[in-house]
């Protein structure tokens, strides 16, 4: 189907086949999000893309657009949840930022910054997830993992190695390293694979190439994420299906 | 901006912090000449007063590692009609709560007497004016309630400034791009 829907009281046109957050990424609106790379199957998990649909929250990046749909986005209500998505994942891992090589360039803190997140609010968790140094040229810092899943699906649908995967169940849901030892190094993850540059978060990590960027010309120094639409703009199906 | 009738009086003290935000509002340079024409110090380094009288303003730095910063932290809590959390280590531990993961004890016999270059018989400290360090560090809105928070390690002294600046004109702190970071 093609046409047009509003996204707060704006026309946006869409393509067959697209998402709403497609849709809104190519007319230059930007969407909050975590878990939707422009290269991968939407996976809908992290929520921070919830929109008001016809009244209804729904996750835009799964969500097709349809013609006369009227969504709402950037509101006072929905900015609210957003924050809060942000303030929980916060304080499940262990952020510090200060000491952070993904400062600057990560999704997670600048989403926080647009949003207005001055605060972590809820209780920290302050969990004990040990790094994995164990691989000449890449380093995996779990204390900042958000779940997002797009290591594992880099790895299993592009570099057809499945290094990464989910393990344990709620609360205890972690990332693991698919090796009898537990340990990257064990594993043929490679620093050139896809995998290796889709966190949008501060776990996996090059070696030896921590804080090369100064702080001021770090990607969201320059700009606020939220004027960074372009960045994320949908590719077409075609290079998705191959990646 | 107008000198408001009554100077604000304000205190400033820091916790598990490294004094890096205190020296980052020294960082405001010549408008601390402007400033002191809007307030007053209270219990702060800058006066060397050791306890917190009624204040309108208190700014924390740090989290709480200790049971002194806890004392510390109430007082603040109990005197100041707002509260400002300044600072990553007082928003959410900082770099402090690193050792969030580590066993106390474990943590003190390394530092105090198994680490190399330590004097022989080196103990860990255990005199009684020393404060009981707690066995975890806290942000302090885990502690006592927080009024207002302004992350950053440091806050950027502009951060600093417009943060004041909006609360003494009686305006809502809004920190935009640039302003507000968590590193
Ligand atoms: S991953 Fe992002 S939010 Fe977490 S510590 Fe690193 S920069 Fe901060
Ligand atoms: S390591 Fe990064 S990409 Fe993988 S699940 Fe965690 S946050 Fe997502
Ligand atoms: S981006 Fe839509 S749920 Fe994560």
């Amino acid at each position: 189907m093609t046409g047009t829907f509003t996204l707060d009281g704006r026309e946006i046109a869409f393509e067959p086949g697209q998402t709403v957050m497609q849709a809104a990424l190519a007319a230059g609106v930007f969407v909050p999000h975590l878990c939707y790379h422009p290269e991968f199957r939407p996976h809908g998990s992290c929520k921070l893309c919830t929109m008001k649909i016809n009244g209804r929250p729904a996750t835009s990046c799964t969500m097709p657009a349809v013609a006369g749909m009227e969504v709402e986005s950037d509101t006072a209500e929905i900015n609210d949840k957003r924050r809060m998505l942000v303030q929980m994942l916060l304080v499940e891992g262990n952020h510090f930022c200060p000491s952070c090589e993904m400062s600057g360039n990560c999704k997670l803190q600048a989403l926080g910054y647009t949003l207005g997140v001055m605060t972590p609010h809820f209780t920290h968790f302050f969990p004990d997830r040990p790094v994995d140094a164990s691989h000449p040229e890449m380093l995996l810092d779990f204390n900042r993992c958000i779940l997002c899943e797009l290591c594992i699906r880099a790895s299993a649908e592009v570099d057809k190695k499945n290094v990464f995967a989910l393990s344990g169940r709620g609360m205890k849901k972690h990332l693991v390293v698919n090796a009898e030892s537990g340990r990257l190094a064990d594993t043929d993850f490679a620093a050139t694979d896809k995998a290796a540059e889709v966190c949008p978060v501060g776990v996996i990590l090059k070696k030896r190439r921590g804080f090369a960027v100064p702080i001021g010309k770090r990607t969201y120094d320059i700009k606020p994420i939220n004027e960074q639409a372009e960045r994320f703009k949908p590719v077409a199906p075609t290079v998705r299906e191959k990646a | 901006m107008n000198a408001p009738a009554k100077k604000l009086r304000v205190a400033t003290t820091s916790l598990a912090g490294c004094f890096g935000c205190h020296m980052s509002f020294l960082d405001i340079d010549e408008r601390i000449l402007k400033l002191v024409e809007l307030v007053e110090f209270d219990r702060s380094p800058i006066t060397d007063i050791k306890h917190c009288g009624p204040c309108d303003l208190g700014l924390v730095e740090g989290g709480v590692c200790n049971a002194e910063n806890v004392h510390v932290l109430r007082e603040f809590r109990a005197n100041c009609k707002i509260l400002v959390a300044v600072g990553a280590c007082a928003v959410n531990g900082g770099l402090p709560a690193q050792r969030n993961h580590l066993d106390l004890r474990d943590i003190l016999e390394e530092v105090y007497e198994t680490e190399g270059g330590l004097a022989r018989g080196s103990k860990i400290p255990n005199d009684p004016e020393l404060p009981l360090p707690l066995d975890k560090v806290h942000p302090i809105h885990e502690v006592v309630k927080i009024d207002y928070f302004l992350p950053g390690c440091p806050p950027p002294a502009d951060a600093i400034w417009k943060f004041l600046t909006d609360l003494i004109a009686g305006r809502t702190p809004v920190m935009g791009h640039g302003l507000l970071h968590y590193d």
